[in-house]
């Protein structure tokens, strides 16, 4: 049977997720990129508790799981324990969300990309601490409510532009993704999976309890996540991007935020800020 | 082959001389050295193991539970600030069951900054489930650091091997350095049970619940317990391989003596030349000098002590609200079968000099004290 | 009171994940249920692509979705390009 994406799950049905997940339906295209031959190292986050306690697990692969802020150093010693072992074609795989990524895990995430380590290291963000019950992270962009950050106004602070830090470091590959485009994510992971070096993926990952979604529109908020341009599609190989999506005619953000709760506080001068800097950014992109 | 080395030194080269698999490190004074000689073995085809030069002590020991869970055997070394920033690791690495070896350069920890020999570094990671080992000079470092992963491997308990520092770290010492075929003869390959491979795919450290996690620990106990015999038996099969024997405890001139000298570290060879020193004066005096602190060798040091036995427990150390750590613990261990009684002295913190002079007027306070009096911890500074 | 110290080298070191998550039927978390409406389903494959729990099965033209583990999030509903997919509540079946 022709499919768009592999067929085969290495991601069991059974896990604990919340209805309409983005991080499980990343997860299943990740692993149908990735294939058989492959290890994950799992930091706190929300896949901790979704893979299932012990003696299970929804992941048909090994997985080590480890402190909050030691995805990447864990999975630098895992590399290295392989390698020692005479094992040099499995690969190794940090998959963190944005608190793990953006805050408590950026000096060990700083350390692997600048040693160049040979490791994957995936960041699915889905914009707050959602396993704690939605507190503000790096990740979290400008006017959304959270737990930590609450009243109309949301959070005060723009997104912290984690892209611009990692690709500080020269990584080996980098790219983002989201679920809407799983055939885009699945192709990007079975290219990462073929490069030596670090590697960085970064998964705009919904979420309906936190970002107040209908789990209905999981995907759906995804691809207008960006169709509205606010979150782009591209890859960056030896320091050259490629854009994947060019969006021609980009909707108003306004149809992307409108479908969230969390945004719900938002001004119509906040969203006019916001339209602005999406705007400028794709300005700039075409000079 | 006799080599003069300084502890720090000594320390790589039994890391090498381990067929360590996978070397992590972060420099920290006093131990860099340590850390700069892996590098540099490792940069001349000296060390063919995987050299991992991490951005922190966190990362350090995460890299170090990544490597063991993939099967590696593994080393690090740190001091002070460093080994408190890996604390929530040692833990991880503890209950992982992994048999990581670690040298822990002594130092005090901070604030205000101090940069020389202390034990609260170590002490305070005594929760985690670290085997400790303190040696007193350079050439029980080198063998000490072998012995330990004999040990961890057999009980899958992690282990850190502790120096002073500078006082080992930096002074150099005749060392007999073994050769690498009675080092293998010694010291079998690591061969773990389940590791990460794709070919088996399970799951390491997953979340367990109130049942399963008192039981992991009670074994954990167990195997902590069991830790106290195989470092006896490792210590003389290692007596009978290079002709150093070793255990728990190491006493000194201890037969004849009502009052003991207890001493950690480089201070025993203090205390044993304060011991001659006393016996010169007529007095029988002893030392017994402390090799593990985890598993606390409890059962040894009841069999060691006699009904009426006076301890100069000198602590380099100290718990704010508790008092020395060794004293407090040997208190635990004796009470209440044993009749002998236990004088905490504080000395040297924050590398403070214990001279044989300080700890003879120690032996000689307690010697002559009323010890039906209740001892309170007493504060002791060298008088130079 | 059971006493954990007569055996205590008999317990494990540490637990390891072994098993799959597939034994977890999720199928009671289902609060509207999806069902595909054969006639209209064109075999596209974008309810099985999108399914974040991997239930649905393509074994035939018209997919199938497994019950014990669809948690009825209704991504399939709201992505068919045909609308062939109805949501009723479990209630009602």
């Amino acid at each position: 049977m022709k499919t768009s994406i592999p067929v085969e799950e290495r991601m069991s049905a059974g896990h604990l997720a919340c209805q309409g997940c983005g991080a499980t339906m990343s997860m299943r295209y990740a692993l149908k990129g990735l294939g058989e031959k492959t290890v994950f190292v799992i930091p706190a986050c929300c896949w901790t508790v979704l893979a299932g306690p012990a003696p299970k697990s929804a992941l048909d692969l090994p997985v080590l799981h480890s402190p909050f802020a030691s995805a990447a150093a864990t999975a630098t010693g895992v590399k290295a324990g392989l390698t020692a072992r005479g094992d040099r074609e499995t690969t190794v795989v940090a998959w963190a969300g944005d608190g793990g990524t953006f805050d408590i895990g950026l000096q060990a995430l700083s350390g692997a990309a600048d040693r160049n380590e040979d490791i994957i290291y995936v960041c699915y963000d889905n914009e707050a601490y959602m396993n704690t019950g939605v507190q503000r992270s790096g990740g979290t962009p400008e006017g959304a409510w959270t737990m930590s950050t609450p009243g109309k106004a949301g959070s005060a602070r723009p997104k912290k532009d984690l892209d611009a830090i990692v690709l500080a470091h020269h990584p080996a590959y980098f790219a983002t993704a989201t679920p809407a485009y799983a055939e885009d994510m699945t192709r990007k992971f079975a290219k990462a999976r073929t490069i030596k070096g670090f590697r960085f993926l970064r998964i705009l990952s919904p979420c309906p309890p936190g970002w107040k979604t209908d789990p209905k529109d999981s995907a759906k908020v995804s691809r207008l996540a960006v169709q509205t341009g606010l979150f782009r599609l591209y890859e960056v190989e030896n320091g050259r991007m490629r854009l994947n999506m060019p969006v021609a005619n980009r909707k108003p953000v306004g149809e992307y935020l409108r479908l969230q709760g969390r945004f719900k506080g938002l001004s119509a001068e906040a969203e006019a800020a916001i339209q602005a800097s999406v705007d400028k950014i794709w300005n700039e992109g075409k000079s | 082959m006799k080599k003069v080395l300084m502890g720090n030194h000594a320390a790589a080269l039994a890391a090498k001389l381990a067929r360590v698999q996978v070397a992590v490190g972060y420099p920290i004074t006093p131990q860099t050295q340590a850390y700069e000689m892996l590098a540099e073995m490792k940069a001349k085809g000296e060390f063919p193991g995987e050299f991992i030069a991490a951005e922190s002590e966190h990362s350090v020991m995460a890299a170090i539970l990544g490597a063991a869970t993939a099967g590696a055997r593994t080393f690090t070394a740190t001091s002070s600030q460093g080994l408190a920033y890996m604390h929530e690791l040692l833990h991880w690495v503890a209950g992982s069951r992994l048999p990581a070896v670690m040298v822990d350069v002594n130092r005090a920890l901070a604030a205000p900054w101090n940069l020389w020999t202390d034990q609260s570094d170590s002490l305070s990671q005594r929760d985690t489930g670290w085997m400790q080992f303190y040696c007193s000079t350079n050439q029980e470092v080198l063998d000490t650091v072998l012995m330990s992963y004999k040990i961890a491997e057999r009980v899958m308990l992690p282990a850190m091997v502790v120096l002073d520092g500078f006082t080992l770290s930096h002074s150099y010492e005749p060392v007999d350095v073994p050769e690498q075929s009675e080092v293998d003869a010694f010291l079998p390959p690591y061969k773990p049970e389940v590791v990460l491979d794709y070919k088996n795919p399970v799951g390491f450290g997953a979340l367990v619940g109130p049942k399963e996690y008192l039981r992991l620990r009670r074994r954990m106990a167990a195997d902590m317990a069991e830790a106290e015999s195989v470092i006896e038996e490792v210590g003389r099969e290692f007596g009978a391989a290079f002709g150093r024997r070793y255990g728990q405890l190491d006493a000194y001139r201890c037969a004849d003596a009502r009052t003991i000298l207890v001493t950690s570290g480089a201070v025993g060879s203090t205390a044993r030349a304060a011991v001659d020193a006393l016996r010169e004066q007529g007095l029988k005096a002893g030392n017994l000098r402390m090799r593990s602190f985890r598993p606390f060798p409890a059962k040894a040091l009841r069999e060691f002590v006699r009904p009426g036995m006076r301890l100069a427990v000198v602590d380099r150390n100290y718990s704010p609200g508790a008092g020395g750590i060794w004293a407090q613990e040997i208190k635990a261990a004796l009470y209440p079968r044993s009749r002998a009684s236990v004088h905490g002295y504080v000395a040297g913190l924050g590398g403070g000099d214990i001279t044989v002079e300080l700890l003879q007027e120690v032996w000689k306070r307690v010697d002559s004290a009323n010890a039906s009096v209740p001892v309170a911890e007493t504060w002791v500074e060298d008088a130079r | 009171m059971p006493l954990l110290d007569d055996d205590a080298r008999s317990l494990p070191r540490v637990i390891l994940s072994t098993r799959r998550m597939s034994e977890n039927k999720t199928g009671n978390w289902r609060t509207m249920r999806p069902v595909i409406d054969r006639h209209i389903c064109t075999g596209c494959q974008i309810c099985w692509k999108y399914c974040p729990e991997a239930c649905v099965k393509l074994t035939d033209k018209v997919p199938a979705i497994d019950m014990d583990f669809c948690k009825g999030c209704g991504i399939c509903v709201e992505e068919c390009p045909k609308r062939c997919v109805s949501f009723v509540p479990e209630a009602s079946v």
